[in-house]
């Protein structure tokens, strides 16, 4: 083994060393200057999220505990554009609120530690480092969704998330013991020869899966989701619904189309009920939801029960459709966040009511908001319409048309919805119109990224064709 | 011919609409209203230069008319499946080319003096342009995925125009209805396309509609309910052209959507939208033809003849003006399902779709008339309601005339527009089954009968009390009604089964003689009995309505429908499912939240404080989701 071998794992350790620079910094910078931080934290990710596009080998490292290829490591990228553009639309609020209280480099530190822990679960080759990973990338986000300690209702958030997170640790690593003890190895690719549907493999399997699902919120893992959204910061919560499910997602295809491949028949099944059950609960909680943090909670849930009309497709396919809704489900979210996110550092206010008549006074926020919400909803010609139509034609393309229809239900429940509040914004006067602000530098670059995401990556294809070449690497 | 120039016609409202929607602040509203009907202009221009070309200078070819396609791969989905994007262009897309140009210049027009002095006019205007374009780009679609994408553009756009534009709440809650009625009709479209795509492996027209292609025959060898699964698929497909033409039971959006502004509603409820769905089943004509002998043909064209009854009997008892119209536009509407449905395929068996097509032709520019009169009438006095019209005809010649020839021609009488495309529809129909034919007769009669209803309740009798006196429109609107009688009037002559047939050849059509006359008199029968029931103010009308007393108040509430809908959404969706669904969240999820806040606050104190019972709730619910998912997968999936 030569050190150059190491460039494997470039993108961890860049991400590793810019923790340690911001540690260095947090030192370094005095008192008065540390909003610095703030911009440091970001050019360094940002120039992270450049790099990170250039090619990378593709092999393994450590026996086979790391390994990465070409679709691995557009998963990082992906994720990278994902946390790049929430730096910029939460740099404002951690200038305002969070500095201030000497608390400024912790939360990059904890954000980028969490996403070190997203990285190695995707490039994992066994379940040791996979677990790892899966730690690593949650005890972070307890501490921060309790990170406005001020508050009674984000540290609740906070203590949720770690008591729910460390039961669906537990319950996965009582999975992975089964296989192990079934197959003898806790490498995937041992695993994956030995394995068969024995009562032993299934119960793993499915405990593996729930541990999973708590962090993609499946119905019935999801109760966490809307309290903790609820109470936390809402670049955290944004965060949550955002980089941690979509690298979860990864993961569980991952695992379900490589280590668990044998047992694809029964995983099939499993992944119909819960998507079913995912995406009438979360629908039916969105439709009555007052608040804005609530609702896209609720909203994001229905989302993941999209996704798994993807995973239901089990190879090249059902990869490619995935990979491309999470990309697109990436920036439409973050558009609803980040408007989310202005408003409330702006005026404090999170209720749908509030934002009646959104239009008159701050006319481009509202039309972010509404473009965001109509490719989470999928309509044309925006991305999230081509997104859940390629999901829809994998989950057809194996004879699923009662999921398809069901989906497709679903998708009308949500236009409800999605509409209601496009109609406060737009068509409501509102009593107490929340007044005109302009946003700061950061915000409006974030917010514009994510704009021009969702109108081009539905129509530019070579994006699609990109992955879909790609896709071929989990077989 | 040159494709270029075909291009620009939708790119050109594309860029309107960009312009107009990008600098909105900075444009002064006349001039928006230039550029917007200076920009169809020349699309309209185009329009008429392609048809003249494919048409006359190119011609047939070996005795049919080529369809040109000019493409571009788009995206390759799968190694198997490759999505193209492109423009084709045959018969019928040329001529809903000419149908959208014309009526959305009118309204165009028209529009720049309806909604002068609007504070929304140039977003108006912008999204105008963006409704022109997507129908545009639907009706040059290559593809099935391409016409889709549009076909939710133009549901879009739609909604835009009503719902985002105006601030009345009855039409916002109107838009949102369409939309999303509209979009659970898509639902079937939508599977539809899934379907015949995995069948199939293509979504390419043409191919698709290739009827020498053996492959179609195998391609529906596999079934499912005794039915082939590409039968399945076209009927699913018809579900979502039933949804945006507002057949009977997805009808319940159109009248509704009268809240709009009534250019509007000329525009998208009278003339393109809402033929759509006709436009669609005729695009995949060769398809319903051939795939188990028109199974899906004999669906659409019952569809078709029961909306057509349906909406003719409702039309009779609304006192609205746009809402009678809006019945009579899904009337009219099921006529041309109708006729597709009874078509052949060679020769003059094509005689139905012909007819459909040539009656959606004729209908978009009468349909399109008497709703600008109907526009132009309120706008003068300001009410939808009978009951505030009646002797107008001296106050607006213009507007009274115009409507008279419209009507006219919806009733059907020679030689106007509507006579010639009604009279091939029925022949068609008559050939293929009595039965249908008595029910378009009976329309047709009925038809008569609601249209002059209206006509003679807004033009004759007494004259109401009007607030200030009414007097004819601007003429920036009467320019478009006089246009527009005009093409109600010459329109029928066109030969239109010289250019348009299912297999592209076209045929000669004759003169039924006897079964034109009984058309005619149904027509006339309808226009007198509505003479004597309404051109006089008398107690006739109220006398029968009374006779038949239950029946009337039953077509009066159209049949109770939407109460039933209501009851569905309202009453099952939303109370027992939503609502139950809220109150679990409220109750329990929330309550847990609120219990575990109070708990927490003290957490620095307390840490007990963080072991409360109702974050068990939610162990308990992940561990019982898993232990149930394994037992299940155990005992029943695991052989």
């Amino acid at each position: 083994m030569n050190f150059s071998s190491f460039l494997l794992m470039r993108q961890e350790i860049a991400l590793l060393v810019i923790i340690l620079l911001l540690v260095i910094a947090e030192i370094f910078i005095p008192k008065e200057k540390k909003v610095s931080i703030v911009h440091l934290a970001l050019f360094l990710f940002g120039m992270h999220a450049i790099v990170g596009f250039f090619e990378i080998d593709e092999s393994s490292l450590f026996g086979g505990m790391f390994r990465t290829n070409h679709l691995i490591h557009f998963f990082k990228n992906v994720l990278n554009i994902g946390v790049l553009i929430l730096l910029l639309q939460s740099a404002d609020w951690v200038q305002e609120k969070i500095v201030n209280q000497n608390k400024g480099s912790e939360f990059f530190i904890l954000l980028f530690s969490s996403l070190l822990g997203i990285y190695f679960m995707i490039s994992a080759g066994d379940f040791l480092m996979f677990y790892l990973g899966l730690e690593l990338s949650t005890l972070p986000l307890a501490a921060l969704a309790a990170y406005e300690t001020m508050k009674r209702i984000s540290s609740e958030s906070g203590i949720k998330l770690i008591l729910s997170s460390a039961l669906a640790s537990g319950v996965s690593l009582f999975g992975i013991s089964m296989l192990y003890a079934s197959t003898g190895s806790i490498y995937f690719s041992e695993i994956v020869q030995v394995l068969s549907s024995t009562n032993l493999t299934l119960l793993g399997m499915v405990l593996l899966f729930a541990g999973i699902s708590f962090k993609i919120s499946l119905v019935p893992f999801h109760f966490w989701t809307a309290d903790v959204y609820e109470g936390a910061p809402i670049s955290i919560a944004s965060y949550l619904s955002v980089i941690s499910k979509g690298g979860a997602v990864f993961i569980l295809m991952i695992l379900l189309f490589t280590v668990l491949r044998p047992l694809v028949d029964i995983w099939e099944n499993v992944i119909y009920v819960i998507a079913v059950a995912t995406m009438f609960i979360g629908n039916l909680f969105a439709l009555r939801q007052q608040n804005m943090k609530r609702f896209l909670a609720f909203s994001s849930i229905a989302q993941a029960g999209f996704i798994l009309l993807g995973l239901i497709e089990g190879s090249k396919l059902g990869t490619a459709t995935v990979v491309y809704f999470v990309l697109i489900y990436i920036f439409s979210n973050l558009a609803a966040f980040g408007v989310v996110q202005a408003i409330s550092l702006q005026t404090g206010k999170e209720r749908i009511k509030d934002y009646e008549g959104l239009y008159r006074t701050n006319p481009n926020l509202s039309l972010v908001l509404m473009l965001a919400l109509f490719s989470l909803a999928g309509i044309p010609p925006v991305a999230g319409f081509f997104g859940k139509f390629f999901l829809f034609t994998a989950a057809a393309s194996k004879g699923f048309y009662l999921l398809v229809f069901l989906a497709v239900v679903n998708v009308t429940i949500s236009l409800y919805y999605y509409l209601l509040v496009v109609r406060a914004m737009f068509l409501r006067k509102g009593e107490n119109p929340i007044p005109f602000f302009r946003n700061k530098i950061y915000m409006r670059i974030g917010l514009v990224i994510t704009v021009l995401g969702i109108l081009l990556l539905g129509i530019y294809s070579p994006i699609y064709d990109y992955i879909y070449d790609l896709s071929s690497a989990l077989k | 011919m040159n494709l270029n120039l075909i291009i620009l016609i939708p790119l050109i409202p594309l860029v309107v609409f960009l312009v107009l929607g990008l600098f909105y602040k900075k444009i002064k509203p006349a001039i928006s209203g230039y550029i917007g009907v200076f920009g169809l202009l020349i699309s309209s221009s185009l329009a008429f230069y392609a048809a003249y070309t494919y048409f006359i200078v190119i011609g047939k070819t070996e005795g049919v008319y080529q369809t040109i396609v000019e493409k571009t791969v788009w995206m390759n989905f799968t190694d198997s499946l490759r999505i193209d994007m492109g423009i084709l262009i045959d018969p019928i897309a040329i001529m809903m080319l000419i149908v959208v140009s014309v009526i959305s210049l009118m309204v165009h027009i028209y529009s720049r003096g309806y909604m002068k002095g609007d504070p929304g006019y140039t977003k108006y205007f912008a999204f105008l342009s963006l409704f022109t374009f997507s129908m545009y780009g639907l009706v040059l679609a290559t593809n099935l995925f391409q016409i889709y994408i549009f076909w939710e553009l133009v549901g879009v756009s739609s909604y835009l125009l009503i719902g985002y534009y105006y601030t009345k709440e009855s039409a916002v809650a109107a838009a949102k209805k369409a939309f999303i009625v509209t979009r659970f009709a898509d639902l079937g479209f939508l599977i539809g396309i899934l379907i015949i795509g995995y069948y199939t492996g293509t979504y390419d027209f043409e191919t698709l509609n290739n009827p020498e292609g053996t492959s179609i025959l195998n391609w529906a060898s596999t079934s499912f309910m005794g039915l082939s699964a590409l039968t399945w698929a076209l009927i699913l497909v018809f579900i979502g052209g039933a949804g945006k033409s507002a057949m009977f039971p997805l009808h319940i959006w159109l009248p509704d959507a009268m809240e709009g502004p009534t250019p509007v509603s000329a525009l998208i409820h009278a003339a393109t939208m809402v033929v759509a769905g006709v436009y669609l089943v005729a695009r995949l004509f060769p398809m319903y033809y051939f795939i188990e002998d028109g199974f899906a043909l004999n669906i659409v064209a019952f569809v078709g003849a029961f909306t057509a009854l349906f909406a003719a009997v409702i039309a009779i008892t609304q006192t609205d003006i746009k809402r009678v119209l809006a019945f009579s536009t899904m009337s009219q509407l099921g006529y041309m399902m109708l006729a597709l449905g009874v078509s052949g395929y060679e020769g003059h068996e094509g005689l139905g779709f012909m007819s459909s097509m040539f009656h959606l032709f004729t209908h978009a520019m009468f349909k399109a008339l008497l709703f600008l009169c109907a526009g132009s009438v309120i706008h003068a006095i300001h009410s939808n309601f009978l009951k505030d019209m009646g002797g107008l005809r001296k106050h607006m010649p213009i507007t009274n005339i115009t409507f008279l020839i419209a009507a006219l021609a919806i009733a059907g009488v020679p030689p106007l527009a509507g006579f010639w495309s009604k009279d091939e529809i029925l022949v068609a129909a008559f050939e293929h089954s009595l039965f249908l034919y008595v029910i378009g007769l009976f329309v047709a009669g009925l038809t008569a009968f609601y249209i002059f209803r209206i006509y003679f309740g807004i033009f004759w009798g007494k004259e109401s009390n009007y607030k200030d006196k009414p007097h004819e429109s601007p003429g920036s609107m009467t320019a478009p009604l006089l246009i527009l009688a005009f093409l109600s009037i010459v329109g029928g002559f066109i030969p239109f089964s010289e250019f348009i047939s299912p297999d592209k050849a076209g045929f000669e059509t004759h003169m039924n003689y006897p079964l034109a006359a009984i058309a005619v008199f149904a027509g006339l029968l309808g226009i007198g009995l509505s003479w004597i029931f309404y051109k006089k103010e008398n107690e006739l009308a109220d006398k029968f309505a009374s006779r038949f007393g239950a029946f009337y108040t039953w077509a009066y509430h159209k049949f109770y429908f939407d109460e039933l809908y209501l009851f569905v959404t309202k009453k099952i969706l939303f109370n027992v499912f939503a609502r139950t669904a809220a109150i679990f969240d409220k109750k329990y999820v929330d309550g847990t939240m609120v219990g575990i806040g109070n708990q927490t606050v003290n957490t620095s104190e307390k840490i007990k404080g963080m072991q409360s019972g109702k974050v068990q709730d939610y162990a308990l619910a992940f561990i019982a989701g898993a232990v149930v998912l394994a037992i299940i997968c155990i005992y029943l999936w695991l052989n």
